[in-house]
C-alpha cells in the first residue's frame, strides 16, 4: 500500500514504516486505527498528513514520536527500531531527537514562557537557550508571561519554541492550529516554516485542513486508518499566502 | 534551582489551603509523638540519674522489731551488695494554721554521715545534726504545700506523745518521687509529708533504740532478687517481717512505672491515628492533583522526561508538605513537652527536670511519617508515572455513573434530583467515602478517647467514694485494739455512727503465684463500708469465706469455689486455706474482705479492731480532728471528701491539659478531612455545578448538593467515631489495668456530645470556607475549561 516517494529532496530516510497497524480496544469495540501502512520520512522535508478526524492521523503521529506503540508491523528511526524498543528507550528517543506541538498547547499553567521552554532545554543535550527559542518563533519580549496571560497563537508559539529547543531532529505537531483563528494560525505556521527552513528539523504537521497542505513539501492523505495519497508540491506557499 | 521544581513549589502554592491542612494534621501526629515520647524520655533519663546519684535501693522490706545485729546476717545473703537499716513510723502531725488532719512518714537518717541508700536530696537549709530529737527535714511537696522553711515548727505526735519538731532543712527522695500514701490513689501534697529525723532520736521515740523496722538493700550484678526476697522474708519471719518486695513494687517507682506505660500506650495509638489520616488524606489530594494534572505529565514525558523524574517530582511534592508538618509538629511538640513537663514535676518530684527532645526522637518522628506519607500516596505516583504520554493526553473518560441502592429503596419521587447526585457521588464511590467517614470518625474518636480518662475517673469516684465508702472518716488504730475503742469513738461530740473494721496483713497464695495485700475484716450489718460484688449489688462477707477483688481473677487465676492460702504477717502468722467464696468490684488496689468474727478467730485473738469508720456532723469536723489527734491509739485520719477534692484536685490540671489538646487534634484532623474532601470535590465536579448554575440552580442549591454529600459522610462519621473512641478507651483501659487500679470504660453522654459537637463545628467551618469559593464560581471559565 502506498506509493514511494521518489523525490526532488536528497533523500536520506529518516522515518521507514512497514506494515504498521494499530488497534484500540474500547471496552467490548475493537478499533482499528491504523490498517497497515507504508511509509518513508525524509531528513529536512515538511510533511502535512492530510486527513478527516479518526483517520489514524494522531495514531501515525505518536508512533512515530514515540509516545504509542504499534500492535504490528514496523516503524524505524534511522537505525533505531521504534517498534522493538522498549519504555525507557522510547523515553530516551523522545528526550534526544523529538520536538511535539500539541492541538491544546498543552503548557504547563504554572511555568512562564520562559520556564515552560526550560523545562526541555534542562535535559537536552544541545540545547538553544530558551530565549533563543522563544525569539524565534516572535516572542523574545513575553519571556515571562504564564500561559493565562498569552493568546492561543502566543501560546502556540511557546510551544513551538519549546518544542524546537532541544534542537531536534524532527518537530511532530497534532492539529498546530487547530485551536485558532485563521491569522493567528498563520503567524504559528511562520514560526513553524522557519524553524523547518533554518534549522533544518524534519518537520510533520498533521491538520483536517487541505489549505495549510500548500506549505509542504509533501502532503501525504490519510483516511481510514490507510494512506490514501502522497503528493509531492512542485511549488511550496509561504505561510502568509494560504486562507481558509 | 530546576524548571520543575518551580513548577512544584508554584503548584504547592495553589494548593495551599490542602497542603495547610494535611500539614496541620501530620503536625499533630508529630506534635502527639515529640510530646509523649519525649516527655517519656525526659522522665526516664531523669529518674535514672535521680536513682543512680542518690542510690535509689533495689528492695525493700518493713518488720516490727528486729535487733541491729541482725544486719550482717542479712548482708550475708548471696547476692545482697549494700544493706541500710531505718526506723520508719507513721506519725500524726500538726501544722498551724491547717485543721485538717495530717499524717507523716518518718524515716530515719544515720546521725552521722549520709545514708548509703535512698538519700535525701537536699533543696534547702541542712541535714538533721547528730543527736537532736528536736530537728526534722521535710518533704518539699508538702513544704510548698503548707509554705514551710527552714525554721519553722511542726507539732508531731510519735508513738503517742507530742512532739515539737524544727524544719531544718527541704528534701526530695528517690524513694517518694511519687508522695502517695500507702492505699491512696493520688499524692496529697497537704495532708500526707515525708520527713526525716536522725536515728538516734527516732529510734529511742519508738522503742526501737538499737533496733530497727526496715530495711533496704542493693544487689550485686546479676543477682536474682527473688531468690534474695525469700531469704530475707525467711530470716525476718521471726521479727514481725511483713514481706520483702522489689524496687518494681515499691510504691512511688510502680506510679512512675504505670505513668510511663500510659505515655507510652498513648503514643502508640494517637500518632498512628494521625499518620494514617495524613496518608489517606496526601493519598486522595495527591491522586487528584495527578489526574489534573494528566495532560501535563504527559507533555513532559513526550519530551523524554523519565518516568523516574515524574515519579520523583511527586514524591518531592508529597515531602514538602510532609517537611512542613514535621517541622510545625516537631515546634509545638517540644512546646507541649515543656508545658506537661512541668505538670508532671507538680505531680512527681524531681530535684530537677531535663526536658529535652532528643534527636532521635525527632528523627524517628520525621522518618515514620515520611515513610507513611510515601507509602500512602505510592500507588498514585506510580500510576502518573507509568501513564502512557499518549493516553495521558487524552481526558479521563466520564466517570461511570448508576443508579444507587438508596434510591432503589426509596420510591422515585421522594427524591430529589439533587439528592440523587449527592448519593450517586457517594455510592459511585465507596471506598473512598467510606475512608472519608473514617478519617472525620477518628477526629470524633479521638475527643472521646481524650476525655474518657475524666469519666472514667468520675464513675471510680462514684462508685467508689460514694456507693462503697460512705462513711466521712476513717480512723487507723496504731495497733490491734479491742472492739471497745469504738466507745470511745462514739463520746466524741458529733460522731453520729461508729463501725469497727479489722485490717490483717497477708500474703495470699494459689498455685504459683502470690500476692502481698490484706484482708480486711468487718462486721455483718455494716453501713458505712459497702462491699458491691461484680454486678454493683450490695454483699457481704458470709462467716466461712472471703471475698476477693475481682482482678484477683487476673492477678492469682482464682475463682470464686477455689481454696486460697493465706499467710498472715501478723501475730502469730499462721497460714490458713480459705474459701473465695465471692468477688467484689474495686477499682483502686487489691483486697480481700471478711466477716469480722470469722477474721478474729482465725487469728485466734479475740476481739480485736485495726480502726474505726466514723460518719460525723460537719459542724463538728474541726472539733473531731482535734479530739482523733490527742488519742495515742489513733494512727491516723482519713477523711473522705478531703480525698475525693485532693483527688481532682491534683488531676485537675493535667485533665485540663489532655482535653485541651485532644480538642485542638480532633479540630485539626476534622477540618482536614472535610476540608480536603470539600476541595476536591469542588475541583471534581466545579463544571457540574457551575453548570447547574446556568441552567438557573441558585446558589442555594448547588451548596446543597456541595455540602449536603460533606454533611453527610460527617453525620455517618459521628456513630462510628463514638464506637472508635470507646474502642481506644478500652484499649487503654485494658492495657493500663494492674493491681493499683483498674479503669473501667465509661464514657459519659456528654463527652459524646463534645465530641460529635466538636467534629459539625469543625466540618461546617471547613465546608463555609469551600463555600466561598463555590459562591464565586466563574461559570463561563469553568465552562471552558477542558476537564
Amino acid at each position: 500500500m502506498g506509493r514511494e516517494a521518489g523525490g526532488a529532496l536528497s533523500a536520506r530516510t529518516v522515518f521507514q514504516a512497514r506494515g504498521l497497524t494499530k488497534v484500540y480496544t474500547m471496552g467490548a469495540v475493537q478499533v482499528h486505527a491504523l490498517r497497515g501502512i507504508d511509509l518513508d520520512l525524509y531528513e529536512g522535508e515538511l510533511v502535512v498528513l492530510l486527513g478527516p478526524s479518526g483517520s489514524g492521523k494522531s495514531t501515525l503521529l505518536n508512533i512515530l514520536g514515540g509516545l504509542d506503540t504499534a500492535t504490528d508491523g514496523e516503524v524505524t528511526y534511522r537505525d533505531h527500531n521504534l517498534t522493538s524498543a522498549a519504555d525507557n528507550e522510547l523515553t530516551e528517543y523522545r528526550r534526544q531527537h523529538v520536538g511535539f506541538v500539541f492541538q491544546f498547547y498543552n503548557l504547563i499553567p504554572s511555568l512562564t514562557a520562559r520556564e515552560n521552554v526550560a523545562v526541555v532545554t534542562e535535559i537536552a543535550s544541545t540545547p538553544m537557550k530558551p530565549e533563543d527559542a522563544l525569539s524565534m518563533v516572535g516572542l523574545g519580549d513575553r519571556l515571562d508571561h504564564f500561559p493565562a496571560q498569552l493568546s492561543g497563537g502566543e501560546q502556540q508559539r511557546v510551544a513551538i519554541a519549546r518544542a524546537i529547543a532541544k534542537n531536534p531532529m524532527v518537530l511532530l505537531c497534532d492539529e498546530p492550529t487547530g485551536a485558532l483563528d485563521s491569522a493567528t494560525g498563520v503567524v504559528v505556521l511562520e514560526a513553524l516554516e522557519r524553524v523547518n527552513r533554518e534549522l533544518g528539523t524534519t518537520t510533520v504537521i498533521i491538520t483536517h485542513n487541505a489549505d495549510i497542505a500548500g506549505m509542504a513539501d509533501r502532503v501525504i492523505h490519510l483516511s481510514n486508518g490507510l494512506i490514501s495519497d502522497i503528493r509531492t508540491n512542485e511549488s511550496k506557499k509561504a505561510p502568509h499566502e494560504l486562507h481558509w | 534551582m530546576k524548571t520543575l521544581d518551580r513548577k512544584l513549589l508554584r503548584d504547592l502554592w495553589k494548593m495551599k489551603g490542602q497542603a495547610v491542612a494535611i500539614a496541620l494534621v501530620i503536625a499533630s501526629g508529630v506534635a502527639t509523638y515529640v510530646l509523649l515520647i519525649s516527655t517519656m524520655n525526659s522522665l526516664t533519663q531523669t529518674r535514672d540519674r535521680f536513682y543512680q546519684e542518690y542510690a535509689f535501693a533495689d528492695a525493700f522490706a518493713s518488720l516490727k522489731r528486729a535487733p541491729d545485729g541482725l544486719k550482717s546476717r542479712i548482708s550475708e545473703i548471696p547476692g545482697v551488695a549494700q544493706v541500710e537499716t531505718r526506723v520508719s513510723a507513721e506519725v500524726k502531725l500538726q501544722v498551724a494554721g491547717f485543721y485538717e488532719p495530717v499524717t507523716a512518714r518518718i524515716v530515719s537518717v544515720p546521725d552521722f554521715g549520709s545514708p548509703v541508700l535512698n538519700r535525701p536530696y537536699l533543696r534547702r537549709g541542712r541535714m538533721v545534726a547528730a543527736w537532736r530529737d528536736d530537728e526534722a527535714v521535710v518533704s518539699e511537696a508538702f513544704a510548698e504545700a503548707h509554705r514551710l522553711r527552714p525554721g519553722d515548727s511542726l507539732d508531731a505526735v510519735i508513738n503517742g506523745r507530742w512532739k515539737r519538731l524544727r524544719v531544718v532543712g527541704i528534701a526530695l527522695s528517690p524513694e517518694f518521687v511519687l508522695q502517695v500514701r500507702p492505699g491512696a490513689l493520688s499524692p496529697d501534697y497537704k495532708r500526707y509529708a515525708i520527713l526525716w529525723m536522725g536515728r538516734h532520736s527516732l529510734g529511742v521515740a519508738n522503742n526501737m533504740d538499737g533496733a530497727f523496722n526496715d530495711l533496704s538493700l542493693t544487689l550485686t550484678a546479676g543477682a536474682h532478687p527473688d531468690d534474695v526476697i525469700t531469704r530475707i522474708d525467711a530470716i525476718l519471719a521471726k521479727y514481725g517481717g511483713l514481706g520483702a518486695y522489689a524496687r518494681k513494687d515499691q510504691m512511688s517507682h510502680r506510679f512512675l512505672t504505670e505513668e510511663f506505660r500510659q505515655l507510652q500506650r498513648s503514643a502508640d495509638i494517637f500518632p498512628t491515628i494521625f499518620i494514617a489520616v495524613a496518608a489517606f488524606l496526601l493519598n486522595v489530594v495527591v491522586t487528584r492533583t495527578i489526574s489534573t494534572q494528566r495532560d501535563q505529565i504527559a507533555v513532559i514525558k513526550a519530551f523524554g522526561y523519565r518516568n523516574t523524574d515524574i515519579g520523583l517530582h511527586y514524591v518531592k511534592l508529597v515531602a514538602l508538605i510532609v517537611v512542613l508538618g514535621i517541622v510545625a509538629g516537631l515546634g509545638v511538640g517540644a512546646w507541649l513537652g515543656r508545658g506537661l513537663g512541668r505538670i508532671y514535676t507538680e505531680f512527681y518530684r524531681f530535684p530537677y527536670l531535663n526536658y529535652q527532645v532528643q534527636p532521635s526522637v525527632a528523627a524517628a518522628a520525621a522518618a515514620i511519617n515520611l515513610l507513611a506519607a510515601l507509602t500512602g500516596t505510592l500507588l498514585a505516583v506510580r500510576r502518573a508515572a507509568s501513564l502512557p504520554p499518549a493516553e495521558a493526553m487524552r481526558p479521563e473518560p466520564p466517570a461511570d455513573f448508576r443508579k444507587t441502592f438508596m434510591e432503589r429503596l426509596v420510591p422515585q419521587r421522594i427524591l430529589s434530583q439533587p439528592t440523587r447526585i449527592i448519593m450517586r457521588n457517594i455510592e459511585r464511590r465507596p471506598v473512598k467515602a467510606l475512608l472519608s467517614i473514617i478519617g472525620i470518625s477518628m477526629a470524633c474518636a479521638i475527643m472521646v478517647a481524650g476525655r474518657f480518662s475524666k469519666d472514667a475517673i468520675d464513675y471510680m469516684v462514684e462508685i467508689q467514694f460514694r456507693r462503697i465508702q460512705r462513711e466521712d472518716m476513717t480512723v487507723t488504730f496504731v495497733e490491734p485494739t479491742s472492739r471497745k475503742a469504738v466507745y470511745e469513738m462514739r463520746r466524741v461530740p458529733g460522731v453520729e455512727h461508729a463501725e469497727v473494721f479489722r485490717s490483717v496483713p497477708v500474703v495470699m497464695r494459689f498455685g504459683h503465684r502470690s500476692y502481698r495485700t490484706s484482708i480486711r475484716g468487718v462486721e455483718p450489718g455494716a453501713s458505712l463500708h459497702l462491699l458491691l460484688d461484680e454486678q454493683f449489688r450490695h454483699i457481704t462477707p458470709p462467716r466461712g469465706g472471703i471475698l476477693l477483688t475481682d482482678y484477683f481473677r487476673t492477678i492469682l487465676g482464682v475463682r470464686p469455689g477455689d481454696l486460697l492460702t493465706v499467710e498472715v504477717l501478723e501475730g502469730s502468722r499462721p497460714v490458713l486455706q480459705v474459701p473465695v467464696s465471692g468477688m467484689i468490684s474495686q477499682f483502686i488496689g487489691l483486697m480481700g474482705y471478711m466477716d469480722l468474727d470469722a477474721l478474729n478467730r482465725l487469728m485466734k485473738e479475740g476481739s480485736a479492731v485495726s480502726g474505726v469508720y466514723l460518719s460525723a456532723d460537719s459542724l463538728h469536723r474541726h472539733e473531731i480532728y482535734r479530739k482523733l489527734v490527742q488519742m495515742p491509739r489513733v494512727a491516723g485520719t482519713l477523711v473522705r471528701e478531703d480525698e475525693i477534692r485532693n483527688f481532682y484536685e491534683t488531676q485537675a490540671e493535667a485533665l485540663l491539659f489532655f482535653t485541651m489538646v485532644a480538642t485542638v487534634l480532633a479540630a485539626t484532623i476534622a477540618f482536614g478531612v472535610v476540608y480536603n474532601s470539600a476541595r476536591i470535590a469542588l475541583s471534581e465536579r466545579g463544571r457540574e455545578l457551575a453548570s447547574l448554575r446556568v441552567l438557573g440552580y441558585t446558589r442555594g442549591e448547588i451548596s446543597y448538593i456541595f455540602m449536603g454529600e460533606l454533611g453527610f459522610l460527617t453525620l455517618a462519621a459521628i456513630p462510628m467515631g463514638f464506637l472508635i473512641g470507646k474502642g481506644i478507651s478500652s484499649n487503654i483501659a485494658k492495657a493500663l489495668e494492674s493491681d493499683l487500679y483498674r479503669i473501667p470504660v465509661v464514657i459519659d453522654s456528654w463527652t459524646y456530645s463534645f465530641a460529635a459537637a466538636v467534629v459539625v463545628l469543625s466540618a461546617f467551618v471547613s465546608g463555609l470556607i469551600v463555600r466561598r469559593r463555590l459562591d464565586h464560581l466563574d461559570l463561563v471559565a469553568v465552562l471552558k475549561t477542558r476537564e
